[in-house]
């Protein structure tokens, strides 16, 4: 039976294109913020963009953090998160003073220091394996990701897969038991990116 | 480390993607969801449609071709041509678009980009002039406005100070020629705009991407190469790696 994938719709930006990702791969993903179709998922993807605040008022307003806790924390259900869905799991934002977040990992979100370099960091950016993860299987040490982000996820690295260089290294991924995330977009980063798409869809299901 | 890109820049006319030289005489380069399909495959780091029947005929911007092309798009897509409003943005971007770029419009109303840079963020943002040479000097050109009094300097300073992310700099007389890209313009640009640039226009050879990119430019657009020319966006591509230059193959 193939895997029951949600991506959950928080009004965080356009998620047609993660959701296209998977049927790219042969998968199906409902978009959905509906809290039954939510439970009945085999696995779980928070992409979006946007601002944190707001993404976690929206997240509240769903109802949507006591659930995701119980499917993530105590139902162990694969999870992904991807770009501001990665930040999201951090203990707290920087983003426009600070917010709480979900806290799955210890970790704060805090933006790029300002030097002679862009913010936000745009752009093709290789990332070097930091802990083995499933998500990079068949992906070469050092490939490119596609990158769009203002604040990072600054945390120590037990937890990191991943790391990016811009200026400063600091954390591309990390997965913890169950909980996966990207601050790059495998939607938007090709044939590396796709493979991470099928890697997730390829976990086993607990 | 940040890497330089390979763009595809190609037009939208009569629902097909279709390539100018020198902004006249159009051909075709086939089906724009075939086409990204095959752009998709051959390893490009993003691509630029810009759809002209919008901007010149003054069309509704064809939304259902952005999302064909948007669903075959595993890599960023800027879209232009017609925006006129924020409205017209939110439209794109919600057909898939990632970027979207900005000629006419801001030439004309300048704080659009402004509007939509506090909106969508800054990286959404391409802001586009077309330039062309006349007595040894630089001005800015626009497809339906002709040429026009505006110092290019001025006005992608101008872009910069809205809030534009990048600016893509196409050379008219370079445009579909094989001549390489104009490297004075693009010499005279670095020095002054620190925007990202994307140069377009006069790509023939790999050899001319490395000079454009030892010039100072942050992406090479091209189109005429891709259709007309042995090379391919890889080929292209480990030419420049192997000269050192920070590619993504």
């Amino acid at each position: 039976m193939s895997a029951n994938i949600v991506i959950i719709d928080y009004k965080m930006g356009n998620l047609r294109s993660v959701q296209k990702a998977f049927e790219h791969i042969g998968e199906s993903a409902i978009i959905s913020n509906d809290l039954s179709i939510i439970q009945n998922a085999s696995k779980l993807v928070l992409p979006g963009v946007g601002a944190f605040k707001d993404a976690m008022h929206n997240l509240r307003e769903l109802g949507l953090i006591d659930l995701l806790n119980e499917e993530i924390l105590e139902k162990k259900k694969p999870f992904l998160g991807i770009c501001l869905g990665m930040q999201l799991i951090a203990t707290k934002s920087y983003e426009f003073g600070e917010t709480k977040g979900l806290g799955w990992i210890d970790a704060e979100i805090t933006r790029f220091a300002d030097t002679d370099l862009k913010i936000p960091h745009v752009g093709w950016n290789s990332v070097q394996y930091a802990n083995p993860s499933p998500l990079f299987e068949s992906i070469p040490d050092n490939s490119d990701f596609y990158f769009v982000h203002s604040y990072y996820f600054d945390a120590n690295r037990t937890y990191a897969t991943g790391i990016c260089d811009y200026g400063t290294e600091f954390i591309a991924s990390v997965q913890k038991e169950n909980i996966y995330a990207t601050q790059f977009h495998p939607e938007k980063s090709q044939t590396h990116g796709l493979r991470i798409i099928e890697n997730f869809s390829k976990l086993p299901i607990c | 480390m940040l890497k330089h890109r390979l763009i595809p820049c190609v037009l939208l006319k009569n629902w097909q993607l279709v390539k100018s030289i020198q902004f006249d005489s159009y051909r075709t380069i086939g089906h724009p969801t075939a086409t990204v399909r095959i752009y998709n495959a051959r390893n490009v780091d993003e691509l630029i449609v810009l759809d002209i029947d919008a901007s010149l005929n003054n069309e509704p911007i064809n939304t259902e071709i952005i999302t064909d092309m948007a669903n075959e798009c595993f890599m960023p897509l800027t879209i232009g041509g017609g925006i006129k409003t924020l409205e017209d943005v939110s439209i794109i971007l919600n057909a898939g678009a990632d970027k979207i770029s900005l000629n006419s419009q801001a030439i004309l109303t300048p704080s659009l980009i402004h509007e939509i840079a506090t909106v969508y963020g800054s990286q959404c943002v391409v802001a586009s002039i077309d330039i062309k040479k006349i007595d040894g000097h630089y001005h800015v050109y626009n497809k339906s406005m002709g040429v026009l009094n505006i110092d290019p300097i001025e006005l992608a300073r101008e872009y910069e100070a809205q809030g534009a992310g990048e600016l893509l700099l196409t050379s008219v007389d370079h445009e579909g020629t094989t001549k390489g890209y104009d490297l004075d313009l693009l010499r005279l640009f670095h020095d002054k705009i620190k925007l990202p640039i994307i140069i377009n226009g006069g790509m023939g050879s790999p050899e001319d991407g490395k000079k454009a990119l030892e010039m100072g430019a942050d992406a090479l657009a091209a189109a005429y190469i891709f259709h007309f020319s042995k090379y391919t966006p890889n080929m292209i591509k480990k030419e420049l790696l192997d000269h050192g230059f920070s590619i993504r193959v």
